[in-house]
């Protein structure tokens, strides 16, 4: 059993959560996920390692209750426990030799967004983070991005909290703005991954995605986390969960992603928190809640 | 006098039309007066063949003979002397190649049912004997234990009896590996796996789960930590897919992710979250015993259609003729002679159908099988909405690539030498992670075989 020591309520559907687990803090690395049963009925569910504290020995998670694992795990408080909890799976985000690095989070990607960008910036590199949501009200991480880059842009679709439009745009007129980025980090909903990596490819600026299809084992043994990359079948727990934008085929892992949306067992966290986070895939967050509201009804 | 039936006692079985709608066992296990019959048609023959067939060298005429005096609990004794796995390996063994082939009786008619015995003996002391297992006292060495499978739970079976302080490290949140994730319950129970790992549990043995070596720590961390010993038995690992069109649509699954879902996972049970695909007809590529484990698994799903595409005849199938005979009955179709060459999805991603191409018989290959060849032109649709890839696996990556000088070979298996160790010192290896897929008691006999290494290591280590 792995005790829950803080839980906090980012926004209305998202929770951060620090969890005991010794090993998996002291071994853990940006980019590196784990995978979690809430008991023993509930699926493993795959989540992307936020943050750890080595002396304290706990790991933070940060998730969008979307499925049936998920929302459980949202009801949970400090002081219960997670049934399993293993981990770090996945390699970490490949952080040496790049200088000048901007990193963009869509939603809760930012989440997942946030640690590489501080493994970057603590490792010398310059960052700038391109932070995106739908509106003001479901902001996160603020503050602790802010302390992670040299310049944070948030984005909201509205224009109700700091810049209107998509992180897209942002990342547009940065690079117009003469901006040579030797990196990009694209952390969100599959879209917005694909849309981000299509502004990059014509300048040939390397953009790295981090991917989170449905998986069980997490260590190889399945392969339901094939995606294809560069036309070629890569598992994302071992080969990845990072790949090169440019190469994916996200189209595919849309759809791959959705397997289990129609069937009245559906288990939505299937559809992985970058499914359901920032706005810049209105359509997929759309799609979403329209599939949910399917299940409440049946 | 001996039996001289020329035929085993029957087993009795649950019936196919019945069974193929659950995941209870199929096979029911003989009766007390069905084993002692049974046990009578052994001749006690005194070159033993049966035992030089046994990967784990069960004294098996010993054992038949106590089965026929009624005495089951001294045949259990006899039985667990060399194997600490019986009720497993009573069901899951494969005879046929092994003890039973070698079985003078089977010369003309049926060998003797020695793996139906085997699991009568295990299931009889299961039932009727509640032993209380001591700690054996410790001689203080530790020993770490990659993985939970038949070769680990071995491993640590005899090194536990040795006095050895053993850690099984297992990925998954359950310890059994292939015995509970791969193995349907219809053919292994997992009430049964349980058992034994509670066993080895009773002896001394701390299962540590949620623990991937190779990521929570690594090989040489296990050392550091105070191991003196570790024996990897982590399995065949990533799934082999086909290489053709179509392999990424919805309603394609490897044969592990499959039967995962459904035995660790129990998608069968409304109980459970996990999903599975609601099939209506499924095909199977492959020809093995995890494709019949597929392909009755998704019978008992409600799939109306299930067939096995097998590019050979059901001649070259490497699949046991007890499965292949189970499969039959309980109406999975066999296509064999048809290879695959691409599947075919319907405009939102799924599965629609499987093409394949006819193939005749030509001149035996490398393996000795005769090779399928194409018939051009002949490729053919069978409309499906699932299909699952069971062609093999290739070795798991996660401890080779993150351990220093631990050799493989260029599929990626470890090596080792006669006594299962690795060219690392104090590394053994058994089981899949060192020969590719292969067969539950072939795992448990790489075990055994490490076990008695390491204990010899440890030992003239001093």
């Amino acid at each position: 059993m792995y005790k829950i020591v803080t839980k906090r309520q980012l926004n209305e559907a998202v929770t951060l959560m620090e969890v005991e687990a010794p090993y998996i803090a002291a071994k853990a690395r940006a980019g590196q996920f784990i995978i979690f049963r809430i008991d023993q009925y509930g699926e493993r569910i795959p989540l992307t390692i936020a943050d750890r504290d080595k002396e304290k020995g706990t790991v933070t998670i940060i998730f969008q209750a979307v499925g049936t694992s998920t929302k459980a795990l949202a009801q949970l408080n400090e002081g219960d426990s997670i049934l399993d909890f293993v981990g770090p799976l996945g390699n970490a985000t490949e952080i040496d030799g790049y200088k000048n690095v901007c990193v963009v989070g869509g939603g809760v990607g930012c989440a997942i967004a946030y640690p590489s960008a501080k493994a970057l910036f603590n490792a010398g590199a310059h960052v700038d983070m391109i932070a995106g949501f739908r509106n003001k009200d479901i902001v996160i991480l603020e503050d602790e991005m802010r302390a992670v880059c040299h310049n944070l842009y948030v984005t909201t679709d509205d224009g109700s909290y700091g810049e209107k439009g998509f992180v897209t745009n942002k990342l547009q007129s940065l690079i117009d703005a003469g901006n040579k980025y030797d990196l990009v980090i694209a952390i969100g909903p599959i879209p917005m991954m694909k849309f981000l990596s299509e502004v990059t490819r014509p300048y040939g600026i390397k953009t790295l995605v981090s991917l989170n299809p449905i998986m069980i084992d997490g260590t190889g043994m399945c392969g339901g986390c094939r995606v294809t990359v560069g036309g070629n079948i890569r598992f994302a727990c071992v080969d990845g969960p990072d790949f090169d934008g440019h190469e994916v085929d996200f189209d595919e892992l849309m759809r791959r992603n959705s397997y289990y949306k129609a069937q009245e067992r559906e288990s939505a966290s299937h559809e992985c928190r970058m499914l359901a986070a920032g706005e810049a895939a209105r359509e997929a967050a759309a799609a979403d809640g329209a599939s949910e509201a399917k299940k409440e009804e049946q | 006098m001996a039996n001289l039936s020329l035929t085993k006692v029957p087993m009795p079985e649950q019936d196919p039309n019945v069974r193929n709608r659950n995941f209870d066992e199929v096979a029911l296990g003989y009766t007390e007066e069905m084993a002692k019959e049974e046990a009578t048609r052994c001749l006690n023959c005194k070159n033993r063949p049966c035992v030089s067939g046994c990967p784990v060298n069960v004294r098996i005429p010993d054992f038949i003979a106590q089965v026929a005096a009624g005495n089951f609990e001294e045949a259990y004794k006899i039985i667990t002397a060399t194997n600490c796995l019986p009720a497993v390996c009573g069901r899951v063994c494969t005879q046929e190649t092994q003890c039973e082939s070698k079985c003078v009786r089977g010369m003309k008619g049926e060998s003797v049912g020695i793996g139906r015995l085997e699991r009568f003996v295990a299931d009889y002391h299961m039932a009727h004997v509640n032993e209380k297992l001591e700690k054996v006292e410790t001689n203080g060495h530790r020993v770490a234990v990659i993985g939970s499978g038949p070769s680990g739970l071995t491993c640590a079976g005899d090194l536990a009896r040795l006095g050895y302080q053993v850690t099984i490290f297992e990925a998954f949140h359950k310890a059994g590996g292939v015995l509970v994730y791969g193995i349907p319950e219809f053919r292994l129970p997992k009430a049964i796996v349980q058992k034994e790992v509670d066993n080895l549990e009773a002896l001394g043995v701390e299962v540590r789960t949620n623990f991937v070596i190779g990521k929570t720590l690594t090989v040489d961390e296990l050392f550091a930590e105070g191991y003196e010993a570790i024996f990897i038995g982590s399995g065949a690992g990533l799934p082999s897919f086909m290489g053709i069109e179509g392999e990424s649509l919805i309603g394609v699954y490897s044969a592990n992710e499959y039967l995962t879902r459904v035995n660790l996972m129990k998608a069968y049970s409304d109980k459970y979250d996990t999903p599975i695909r609601k099939s209506h007809a499924v095909a199977v590529v492959g020809g093995g015993n995890v494709a019949m484990d597929a392909a009755r698994t998704a019978k008992r799903l409600g799939a109306e259609k299930v067939y096995i595409v097998y590019r050979r005849s059901e001649e070259e199938m490497p699949a046991r003729a007890e499965e292949v005979h189970h499969a039959k009955e309980e109406g999975i179709e066999f296509m064999c002679l048809n290879n695959p060459t691409r599947i075919l999805g319907s405009e939102n991603g799924e599965v629609r159908a499987i093409e394949v191409l006819s193939m005749e018989l030509g001149e035996p290959d490398a393996s000795g099988r005769r090779k399928p060849v194409a018939i051009p032109g002949s490729e053919h649709e069978i409309e499906v909405d699932t299909v699952v890839m069971s062609i093999g696996t290739s070795p798991n990556p996660l401890i080779r690539s993150t351990t220093d000088g631990l050799d493989a070979t260029s599929r990626g298996c470890l090596v080792t030498d006669e006594s299962m160790a690795t060219s690392r010192p104090g590394v053994y290896a058994g089981g899949d992670a060192v020969t590719g897929a292969a067969t539950v008691i072939l795992a448990m006999g790489a075990g055994k075989t490490a076990a008695a290494s390491i204990d010899k290591y440890i030992r003239e280590k001093g």
